[in-house]
């Protein structure tokens, strides 16, 4: 199907020889919106990690199809350049380098082009104002000393630069109160693309007042156990996750 | 070009790396007598005093044990090295008539294209002997001095007497002791009171013959009031055997002078670099030192300020780089001996491939200095799991009334940051890179631009073909 952008079958991976992910299925088609809810320990963040390709999490079983190729086995900047793309938790601070020289050798990277500074720079800073993103932070090093709202539009400011096929939000809005949740959303809504398809792994509903999902996963244990639209995540804000563990006896 | 195997493994380090054939019109005999140093001094044409200053030296150098704390010196064996390698061609003030063969090899390094676009003078030494001299007009009508230390003997005889080796005496420790005895080649630099010298002047020393010492002199004053940039660069190429370095550098800042003592050290692997640099300051005066360790197999550098006089003001800013086979144990050293000085230390080291990075540090406050302040601060990164780095930063306070910052870090590259750089399409080499890149950034831009160039290739030279 021309649609389909990633598949990912019978996922189990390892981190430090314990298994996380326990055999499990995602299939994800350009353009949709999936959230992806479940308590702590469930395997969220291990599942956006290893989409990334990080080192440490080893693919054990299963499969990460992406488009037609499988991509088990590349590295984190291949699959960037495939278009996958992910918002950190917890972004690094990068001391001495500047969020526009970073991204204009991420834009080079992933384009396999050149960026001309003038060029780049004018594109950076529509992208800035189109998150109302003041200027003075896109000369200053990367992540460092920034607020944690700072840090996580700064995120969805090197999405909106990279323009990812698949954008992964892990956990964007935790840490953010109320103003910063709607202004993050938002500008994730401003600067996604017909065909962008987004995975948001989150624990609230706030987010998904503004990013309307099309499909709602819940993770417990390393594996989805139910799928639903939005009626699932407000039956889940509602009564928690005990009625599902009980089901898949789960403790 | 040649490839010999010594125990650090090659990297071909580009231009560092051209040799030239050696030809030189004198050249001593290998080892340290009393023959020997009376021959350097009569071939130099020298003073009587001059001449009685290198056999005491020598004596005390006789009487001196090697340091036993810091580097391993034990390789290092002084009779295996010549002290004296006067190059076949006396000092030209235009490059034309300098030999084509060192010309070309300052020419890839950059030398006089830096001199056409951004410096007030130039002074190259090759081996032993200082192979070119120049310096702008107007400023050597306005009473600057800036020529080489074997003319400086003849020309401003009285002025070296008052300062040669009177802030690093002979007797300080053994290779101070050698430097006294064998020094060749160097710069004097003489700023009249009031005299600002708005663009830098440049030295550049460059070891070519193998088997070789340098011993050059560095002779700076900055009189009342004036101002001064001076920068240094120094390499060599890599031989199998072993060099070494123990030059010296003296600078004296006088009330409300200012000197910034730039350099960049980028010795060959076979070189033990066992240098010693001082400045003394007086009353409101600023001494700023910028230094850059690369190259050698050993270094042992500790440039040291003396804030004397009330008000003075002492800024370090060092960048360490210590790759497989290195052993660079590098700081700085202060000594507030008056009220009201202040002093900064901003050090920085990398080590790689199982090289190893010293912070050695002094910082002495006197009794009498009250109202003094200071911060240190050193951060080292290491980027493996075999690499290492230590912090040793001595602070002797001999008074209550003094404001006192420290901080040091010591920390690995971290695999999330590389990740995390990673995950925005770049390569591990170039996250790597960049990481480095940024951690220098605070030095870098403390170098004047070509040099801020130069370091930025020179990390890129030691990061290629170390990641895989």
């Amino acid at each position: 199907m021309a649609n389909k952008l990633l598949t990912i079958t019978n996922l189990t991976t390892k981190v430090e020889d314990k298994e996380i992910l326990k055999g499990l299925n995602l299939e994800v088609n350009k353009g949709e919106i999936h959230v992806i809810m479940g308590p702590n320990g469930a395997g969220k963040s291990t599942l956006a990690y290893t989409l990334m390709g990080h080192p440490r999490y080893e693919v054990v079983e299963g499969d990460i199809l992406w488009e037609d190729e499988i991509i088990n086995e590349l590295s984190p900047d291949e699959r960037a350049k495939k278009g996958i793309f992910l918002s950190f938790q917890h972004p690094e601070e990068i001391p001495g380098i500047t969020v526009e020289n970073f991204l204009r050798t991420a834009k080079a990277a992933i384009t396999e082009k050149n960026q001309s500074i003038l060029a780049f720079n004018k594109l950076l800073r529509e992208k800035a104002q189109l998150l109302s993103i003041d200027e003075k932070y896109l000369s200053r090093y990367l992540n460092e000393g920034f607020s944690g709202g700072e840090k996580k539009k700064n995120e969805i400011l090197q999405m909106a630069v990279l323009e990812p096929k698949l954008a992964i939000l892990d956990e964007t809005d935790s840490g953010l109160d109320v103003d910063a949740i709607k202004i993050v959303a938002e500008g994730v809504k401003k600067i996604k693309e017909e065909e962008t398809a987004i995975i948001i792994i989150t624990h609230h509903n706030k987010i998904l007042d503004y990013l309307k999902p099309d499909v709602v996963h819940v993770l417990l244990e390393g594996k989805v156990v139910k799928t639903g639209d939005m009626t699932l995540a407000r039956e889940i804000e509602a009564s928690g996750y005990e009625e599902l563990k009980n089901q898949f006896s789960i403790k | 070009m040649e490839k010999k195997k010594t125990y650090v493994e090659d990297i071909d380090r580009g231009i560092y790396d051209v040799k030239n054939e050696v030809r030189y019109s004198y050249k001593s005999e290998k080892g340290l007598t009393a023959k020997i140093v009376e021959e350097i001094s009569k071939t130099k044409n020298e003073p009587q005093w001059m001449t009685d200053f290198r056999l005491k030296s020598l004596e005390i150098y006789n009487k001196k044990p090697i340091p036993t704390w810091g580097a391993d010196l034990s390789e290092l064996d002084i009779e295996n090295i010549v002290t004296y390698i006067k190059p076949d061609t006396e000092m030209k003030h235009s490059w034309e008539d300098v030999p084509e063969d060192i010309k070309k090899t300052f020419d890839l390094l950059g030398i006089p294209q830096a001199e056409r676009a951004s410096l007030a003078g130039v002074g190259a030494q090759y081996d032993s002997e200082v192979v070119y001299h120049n310096m702008r007009e107007d400023l050597a009508k306005q009473g600057v001095i800036y020529t080489d230390m074997e003319t400086a003997i003849k020309d401003y005889e009285e002025i070296v007497k008052d300062y040669f080796m009177k802030l690093v005496p002979p007797n300080d420790h053994k290779f101070a002791a050698l430097h006294g005895a064998v020094w060749s080649g160097g710069s004097f630099v003489y700023v009249p009171e009031g005299v600002n010298v708005d663009i830098p002047l440049q030295s550049y020393f460059r070891l070519n013959a193998p088997g070789a010492g340098q011993f050059e002199h560095t002779l700076i004053i900055v009189e009342k009031g004036a101002n001064l940039h001076f920068i240094e660069g120094c390499s060599a190429p890599k031989h199998s055997v072993i060099n070494l370095h123990a030059g010296c550098v003296e600078l004296f800042v006088k009330e409300d002078a200012r000197l910034r003592y730039s350099t960049i050290e980028n010795w060959s692997r076979n070189m033990y670099n066992l240098n010693t640099k001082r400045a003394v300051v007086d009353r409101n005066g600023i001494i700023e030192w910028v230094s850059g360790s690369f190259g050698s197999r050993v270094s042992m550098l500790y440039p040291m300020s003396i804030l004397r006089g009330e008000g003075a003001k002492s800024e370090f800013t060092g960048i360490t780089f210590a790759s497989k086979g290195q052993y660079l144990d590098t700081g700085t050293k202060v000594v507030h001996a008056a009220p009201y000085t202040t002093s900064s230390v901003n050090s920085k080291s990398i080590s790689k491939g199982g090289g190893h990075a010293f912070y050695r540090g002094l910082l002495r406050v006197a009794p009498n200095a009250h109202n003094c302040k200071s911060t240190v601060s050193c951060e080292s990164l290491m980027l493996d799991n075999e690499s290492r780095s230590d912090t040793l930063p001595i602070i002797e306070l001999n008074n209550d009334n003094i404001d006192i910052g420290h901080e040091a870090k010591i920390g690995r590259i971290s695999d999330e940051a590389i990740f995390y750089l990673m995950s925005r399409g770049i390569s591990e080499e170039e996250a790597k890179a960049m990481i480095v890149r940024g951690f220098v950034e605070p030095i870098s831009k403390e170098l004047p631009l070509e040099y801020a160039v130069e370091m930025n290739n020179l990390i890129k030279l030691e990061l290629e073909g170390a990641i895989g």
